[in-house]
């Protein structure tokens, strides 16, 4: 009786002492895990989850340098038209099976399919075809020079390695399962949307022999269990990072940052060379007055950037004045087209759009009420538009309602716009050829529909340029044509440095686009 | 009364369908479209479009409620457009912490609100009268999520006592279950328990100047049999109409305290799907809700009749 008590006993107590063991690491992150498709959306956060999940050919490192991550060996052939991969050993599926090239060519096409720099990639591919189970050869019909950076992409849409079963899924449609190779597997029956995410070690995962390096190098499963959590309030976050409920937290709201800096075992930390954040006045090409290009220098000699810096961060510690599209900070920061911003003058800006024909019509800006960041950097672009005189038309709505309003290509009258503002992660804007905003493929391109051949011809000769060189070359006439035609107006870059719980976690992998989670130990 | 029942259950089948009209058409002409979420920042209108044509929100608005109304009426209410997973699942994921946060917020207002509002009567416009409806005052005033935030702050941040966020079920414990709720449950209960302290004190007041208190108090009953046994009794149909007025409160409530208490219940999940455009889930979540106050209205109507033997259905 007493043995059978005992055994009663230790069969109850030796799960509750194995889930003590398990090393769980509770992370928030900017947004929930909502979409589980890192190919359907451009949503950070489903490459967030997707990088865990899910593996890539290449990865991109911390110095945006692509690196073989699930290719063991590639060549080049001399007229660099024919790429020829091998897959490395031991990449398996979290179901079991083994990762073939069967996979592999329907995942690059599906994602070539929908995602804008797989799109450009494919434009070059003339064949991309099986030579056995682990060998598949990629043909282009033009030197195309961007190849690996664009698989091993990190901001949006990352070039994720899915089964065969799912990536046959039409392009425009989410996969139903997330089943990938990478080092965590997703416990689909654990998740709750807008709640919490759950993603496993996956035991079976072999991962590189190189250190890390963002992207690149080792993915080492440093936990056995990570929990997602999405908190919505940012001050709750805050405070459950301080009390220990939570050990990582991807983006702080600014205003927090000094007292978390205080906080016991509480850590900031700023991770990569480039993942800031930057901050963009969108104006739309399609309607005057802006169709003008004498009205869309004008709105140059509105923008001060430290005035929209100091709004929006405050801490001159987080911000940096950046007068450029590319990057400040990054391989190809230039100072071509940077001499628009050498005034600003209000009054100045008002008598040269009366020269481009404004005659005091309402300019419609879309003013979002619930951004952290857009949100006060509005207000700041309305304040000196008023400032000037211009007749404004102050159109206040949630976020989901901009994202869907801006859209639309009918004048602001009927449902347009003429302005709104938004931001993109440094990653992307370091690289002519990732940085999709600052495009010009008029009506195919993004929202202001910005139309200029010549920029999207500089864009392409990015992407075949041979040499380090001619690439800079290039893209300081990219900028100052870009800036030139106003694709955007740049107002200034801004760092959201990460919190973690130093006491409790170690191992962040020095990161640069997207999170990078696998490396964390718990202590 | 069964028979009362049975009609009044058949009478909530034209307020939902009232209900599942209005709010159908009313997201669909609101601004926003899911499909320019879904695709994110760096889609093109292209793309925008194509996810649209996926997804059916560019057919008619006529013919999208007709095929909603008909998987409904199959027990169907769709899927979410964001995460493919069932509405049905993603509600029944978020019943138990809003059932729960309600349930213990009841208890913690009603627990303390009737007791509060007895003595208050029984000591009217002496100092504790004065001392219960400035309380009701204040606590009727102050927004739940300042009051939130002061008690995460104290009770979590600094004195470490409780746990800032989330939520537990009971199966992983009762002191981890209860312990999550204390603070949501008081941020939520005080103007809960404002009000019903208020309408208590009112209607016992009523209820105390009566001819059988007066005759109660004469025959020598002692005071707390003469204020809960005949008093409390007989001024009790008011106070549970402001209880079942009061729910409808404290889902609006939930819906704030779950934010900031980062409990996943189906307030946060309102908020959530509203905030994406996930229309399939507003439309489920506004049936539920809107169910459970019929549901609500109809067990108070049931429970007038147990507490005055004069009303009969």
């Amino acid at each position: 009786m007493i043995v059978r008590l005992l055994a009663v006993l230790a069969a109850l107590v030796l799960p509750l002492s194995a889930m003590a063991q398990e090393k769980v690491l509770r992370a928030v992150m900017h947004a929930d895990v909502r979409v589980i498709d890192p190919v359907w959306t451009t949503q950070t956060i489903a490459n967030i989850h997707g990088a865990l999940v899910y593996d890539t050919l290449f990865g991109n490192d911390a110095d945006q340098k692509p690196q073989p991550q699930m290719v063991g060996k590639y060549e080049i052939s001399p007229d660099r038209l024919t790429y020829t991969f091998t897959l490395r050993d031991g990449l398996k599926f979290h179901d079991g099976s083994p990762v073939t090239t069967k996979d592999v060519i329907a995942s690059i096409k599906r994602w070539g399919a929908k995602d804008g720099v797989g799109q450009r990639l494919m434009g070059y591919v003339t064949a991309l075809d099986a030579v056995d189970d682990k060998t598949f050869r990629m043909v282009l019909r033009e030197p195309y020079g961007m190849v690996l950076e664009s698989l091993g992409k990190s901001g949006s849409s990352i070039a994720a390695i899915m089964r065969e079963k799912e990536a046959l899924t039409d392009p425009q449609q989410q996969v139903k399962e997330a089943i990938g190779s990478g080092p965590y597997i997703f416990a689909k029956d654990q998740w709750v949307p807008g709640s919490k995410a759950v993603y496993l070690k996956n035991k079976d995962y072999v991962p590189r022999t190189e250190a890390p390096s963002s992207f690149a190098g080792a993915k080492i499963p440093g936990v056995d269990r990570i929990e997602l959590v999405w908190i919505a309030d940012p001050q709750t976050a805050m405070s459950a990072l301080v009390n220990g409920e939570i050990d990582f937290y991807e983006s702080p709201n600014i205003d927090f940052l000094p007292l978390l800096a205080k906080a016991r075992g509480v850590k900031l930390l700023k991770t990569g060379k480039l993942d800031g954040t930057q901050g963009m006045i969108r104006l739309n090409h399609l309607h005057p007055p802006f169709n003008n290009v004498k009205a869309r220098q004008a709105m140059y000699h509105l923008v001060n950037q430290e005035d929209f810096l100091r709004a929006i961060v405050g801490d001159p510690k987080y911000y940096r004045v950046c007068h450029g599209l590319l990057t400040c900070g990054g391989p190809y920061e230039n100072d071509g087209g940077s001499a628009f911003f050498k005034e600003y003058n209000p009054k100045k800006a008002l008598q040269l759009l009366k020269e481009a024909g404004y005659k005091g019509e309402p300019i419609t800006v879309l003013a979002t009420t619930d951004h952290n960041t857009i949100t006060p950097a509005t207000q700041v672009l309305i304040q000196a538009m008023r400032e000037a005189g211009i007749n404004v038309d102050v159109q206040s709505m949630d976020w989901g309602s901009v994202v869907s309003r801006r859209a639309k290509k009918e004048p602001p009258a009927q449902g347009g716009w003429n302005i709104f503002i938004t931001n993109t992660g440094g990653v992307g804007a370091a690289n002519p050829v990732l940085h999709t905003w600052i495009g010009a493929a008029c009506e195919k391109g993004l929202f202001g529909w910005p139309c200029d051949p010549e920029i999207e011809k500089l864009r392409n000769a990015f992407g075949l340029a041979s040499s380090e060189d001619e690439r800079k070359r290039i893209a300081k006439e990219l900028q100052t044509k870009a800036m030139e035609q106003v694709v955007y107006i740049p107002f200034g870059q801004w760092d959201t440095p990460l919190a973690y719980r130093a006491d409790r976690i170690d191992g962040i992998v020095p990161n640069t686009g997207l999170a990078v989670l696998w490396g964390i130990t718990k202590k | 009364m069964t028979a009362y029942i049975v009609r009044r259950l058949f009478a909530t089948l034209p307020v939902m369908a009232v209900v599942a009209l209005f709010v159908f058409f009313l997201l669909r002409f609101a601004p926003g479209d899911p499909a320019a979420i879904i695709a994110g920042d760096d889609a093109t209108a292209e793309s925008i479009a194509a996810v649209r044509v996926k997804l059916g929100l560019d057919r008619p608005v006529v013919e999208q409620f007709g095929v909603w109304l008909w998987d409904l009426m199959r027990g169907d209410m769709g899927v979410s457009i964001f995460s493919n997973l069932p509405v049905t699942r993603l509600i029944a994921q978020r019943v138990e912490p809003t059932l729960a946060l309600s349930l213990s917020t009841l208890l913690v207002a009603v627990a303390l609100a009737i007791p509060i509002g007895v003595v208050a009567a029984w000591k009217a416009r002496k100092l504790v009268d004065r001392v219960v409806m400035g309380f009701a005052v204040l606590g009727f005033a102050m927004p739940v999520f300042v009051l939130a935030y002061v008690l995460i702050y104290f009770f979590a941040v600094q004195w470490q006592l409780l746990p800032v966020q989330g939520y537990r079920p009971i199966g992983e414990g009762f002191w981890p279950f209860v312990e999550c709720l204390i603070l949501p449950s008081v941020a939520l209960g005080v103007t809960y328990m404002a009000l019903i302290a208020r309408i208590t004190r009112a209607s016992m007041l009523e209820v105390l100047q009566q001819d059988y208190i007066r005759t109660a108090n004469a025959k020598g009953l002692a005071t707390d049999r003469v204020l809960l046994l005949h008093a409390l009794k007989n001024a009790a149909v008011p106070i549970v109409t402001v209880i079942g007025i009061g729910i409808a409160l404290l889902i609006s409530g939930v819906v704030i305290t779950e934010t900031v208490f980062n409990i996943p219940g189906l307030g946060r999940l309102t908020v959530d799907a509203v905030l994406k455009r996930d229309y399939p889930i507003v439309q489920g979540l506004i049936l539920v809700f809107a169910a459970a106050k019929v549901l609500v209205n109809l067990i108070i109507d049931i429970s007038y009749a147990f507490l005055d033997p004069r009303i009969r259905y």
